[in-house]
């Protein structure tokens, strides 16, 4: 055992030297030079104004807005968290069962047979930025109402948003979704 | 609905992972051979200067006692570093965030967690920890936990080769050689993928500003792009966030969890292939391949038809439940591919999630938690051969017996002393899981109230806890609030038997066997690669795993299944 403490100890020394120093600088530089926003993460800006990330979901609660997914922290980005709620909780399935009903009394319209689950399941971070397409689409009779626009621009505006990547489900970003329809 | 676009990305991930892996076998094999590769010209000055400046002789030989002393070394080195800054970490510099010092009992367990590449936690990255924490601890150690396996692998290959050797290599050459040549290349590569991919890299602390709708937002980030890579390739798995891979900057989309969730299982199965080039028996590694992937089927097939199928109690409520159960997933992900994740979590024990395990439907928890407990289906960098290796050696004993021929494996004697170190080995993590839940479910007062459900669900949350604990997966029902001292110090015990003395008990066997005659096969030798025998060994892990823990599949998942409505 002595005869190794020796080159074990520094082993750690050019361990830390090599992985916290040369590695994390390396690609911290590579991040600073090349990547987008000198590797801060990219941010969603309105009028010269930071408004988000487009990678982090954001609590969007008002009927004017397209509402996102419920969470576990309420979109506290610097906590996040799911629900760890089991599927046979009692108080889960009744808090699910709330979530429906809040959401038909803010959309009448809407039949309860086309509540996508996951506007009213919470996301694995709490921080989900996406909905699927079919989410964005039974908001779309409420915001019209709510903001005297028409229902086709409002469709219009949710199909220019909805990315399919190459591989991977169609989402929309909710965020970037708000942004455009504060501008219509 | 059977064969639609989400089963055909899961099929996609796998077939590029035993693509890669595959060569990378191949690649891993000649490391550790010692023979030369293309880029000598660039490693071979680096390790040079690093053997120079460690002052060692690289072709100094070692037997396996020796190794197995320098492994510990490198272990009781780390320790009370880590120890020491995770409790002093408030006062140390790079805290932004004013993160305070972890308890003594959180510091305890993060310590056993991180040093055995488990990297369970019982914290949250954003609120415990700093980023000279993260920095110093968690990178350290996602480097060194994986090569200390991988070196421990080496061992054993070396070992049992076709001659009589004493002498297995030199450990400090092994360990560095994991470093330069496999974990840090690669890492490099998809730190600069994920770069572009919108992960952050940056050491400013959390930022504030006004939302949209006019509310105030925090957003933590963190050096992530170099953290992701080396976490998810060297299995370790420890989140920089509390909700690891779920968080949109640890894994910002479908195609970045395409690649984390290839380095899952990626490293297990190349060094899988790379004991069949190594020993020249490749025959042998794909029987082996072969039975770790059925094992991983059938634990892969249920947890994603049970995930897509959704929450029947919420079909009930009368919505649109199409995409399946959503509770604790991402959009951006979707179902099905949450689901293969977790299993390839659980059945490589890495234990990163980009989901909540807690919140899958009773069988596919299941099956994670089923994951965990076979512990040696893909298993970790390393220590998954590793366990397979101990559990043919078993299954080598008792075949031989059954057909009354003397018990041999690639030319060497069992003798009695190796059985019965493979003996307790298999037996010890069942016994640290099921005695760990055991205790902890006689301690009520202590326990009850740290349940994030109630009913059969509870105790699933608590034997996942052990069971992930012993296996150094690391993942968990996160509901349970573990953060207390009973949990801290019962599962910082456990980790630490669950990862020694297994590594440990195979060296010790690879090395025994080393020591004695070659004697060769004959016709006489059980045939150790052919789908016979990878029926056998199938039995066995079944055998095991079966009569271990079905009593407790029973009271948790099973039970928790048949309560609910279909």
């Amino acid at each position: 055992m002595i005869k190794h403490i020796l080159p074990s100890i520094k082993l750690s020394i050019i361990s830390l030297l090599l992985f916290v120093g040369i590695y994390t600088l390396v690609v911290w530089g590579i991040a600073y030079a090349v990547a987008p926003n000198h590797g801060n993460g990219e941010v969603v800006q309105v009028n010269g104004k930071t408004v988000g990330y487009k990678l982090v979901g954001q609590s969007f609660t008002q009927p004017k807005y397209f509402n996102g997914r419920p969470s576990a922290v309420s979109y506290n980005a610097a906590g996040s968290g799911g629900s760890n709620k089991g599927p046979s909780n009692p108080d889960y399935l009744k808090g699910v069962q709330s979530a429906i009903d809040t959401f038909l009394v803010y959309n009448p319209t809407v039949k309860k047979a086309e509540l996508p689950v996951e506007l009213v399941t919470m996301s694995g971070s709490g921080l989900d930025p996406d909905i699927s397409p079919k989410a964005a689409m039974v908001q779309i009779a409420r915001i019209a109402s709510v903001r005297h626009l028409s229902e086709g621009q409002l469709t219009a505006l949710v199909n220019k948003h909805i990315e399919k990547p190459w591989f991977g489900p169609a989402h929309v970003n909710v965020l970037l979704l708000n942004v455009d329809l504060d501008k219509l | 609905m059977i064969l639609n676009t989400d089963i055909l990305e899961i099929i996609a991930i796998f077939a590029v992972t035993v693509a890669l892996a595959i060569p990378l076998g191949r690649y891993i094999a000649k490391v550790y051979h010692g023979e030369r590769t293309i880029l000598d010209p660039v490693f071979n000055p680096i390790e040079k200067t690093i053997y120079k400046l460690m002052g060692i002789d690289p072709a100094e030989e070692m037997n396996w006692k020796q190794h197995l002393v320098t492994l510990l070394t490198i272990n009781v080195i780390w320790y009370p570093i880590t120890m020491f800054i995770l409790m002093n970490q408030n006062w140390l510099p790079l805290n932004p965030d004013k993160i305070p010092a972890m308890s003594p009992d959180l510091a305890f367990h993060s310590t056993c967690s991180f040093i055995t590449n488990c990297f369970q936690q019982h914290y949250s990255g954003e609120t415990g920890m700093s980023y000279f924490s993260q920095l110093v601890v968690m990178f350290s150690m996602f480097f060194l936990t994986p090569a200390i396996t991988l070196a421990a692998m080496a061992v054993v290959f070396n070992a049992l080769r076709e001659r009589t050797a004493g002498k297995l290599g030199n450990f400090f050459n092994y360990y560095v050689k994991s470093i330069t040549r496999i974990l840090l290349p690669i890492s490099l590569i998809a730190a600069i993928v994920f770069l572009f991919n919108g992960m952050p890299m940056t050491f400013h602390g959390t930022h504030t500003f006004t939302t949209l709708q006019g509310d105030t937002a925090n957003v933590a980030r963190g050096p992530l792009a170099a953290f992701e890579s080396i976490k998810m390739l060297g299995l370790n798995g420890g989140g920089f966030f509390g909700v690891n891979s779920a968080h949109p900057f640890e894994n910002p989309n479908f195609f970045t969890n395409m690649i984390e969730n290839i380095f899952h299982i990626l490293l297990p199965i190349a060094t899988v292939f790379a004991l069949g080039f190594y020993l020249n028996r490749k025959k042998l590694a794909w029987m082996i391949f072969a039975v770790m992937t059925i094992g991983f089927l059938l634990l892969l097939v249920p947890a994603v038809f049970y995930e897509l199928k959704g929450n029947p109690a919420i079909t009930h409520m009368g919505i649109d439940n199409s995409l399946g159960n959503l509770e604790g997933k991402e959009i951006r992900f979707g179902t099905a591919a949450s689901a293969f994740w977790s299993i390839t979590a659980t059945s490589s024990m890495n234990g990163a999630t980009n989901c909540m395990h807690d919140s899958f439907m009773p069988l596919s928890g299941g099956m994670q938690l089923l994951g965990i407990m076979v512990n040696s289906l893909y298993g970790g960098v390393g220590t998954g051969i590793l366990g397979f290796f101990v559990i043919i050696i078993l299954t080598v004993f008792i075949g031989s017996l059954m057909i009354g021929r003397t018990p041999q494996f690639l030319g060497k004697k069992l003798g009695m002393r190796e059985i019965k170190i493979a003996v307790i080995i298999t037996l010890l993590h069942p016994f640290l899981s099921l005695v760990g839940t055991a205790l902890a479910c006689s301690f009520p007062n202590l326990t009850n109230a740290t349940l994030g459900n109630p009913a059969f669900h509870g105790f699933t949350e608590m034997i996942y806890e052990y069971t992930s604990a012993s296996s150094a997966d690391g993942s968990g029902f996160a509901g349970l609030g573990n953060n207390t001292p009973w949990w801290n110090i019962s599962c910082g015990i456990v980790i630490l038997f669950g990862r020694f003395l297994p590594i440990i008990g195979a060296v010790a066997i690879a090395g025994i066997l080393g020591n004695k005659i070659y004697l060769g096969d004959s016709a006489g030798t059980l045939v150790t690669d052919s789908p016979t025998f990878g029926l056998m060994v199938f039995s066995m892990i079944f055998i095991i795993a079966a009569l271990t823990f079905y009593p407790a599949m029973a009271i948790g998942p099973f039970a928790e299944y048949f309560s609910m409505p279909h």
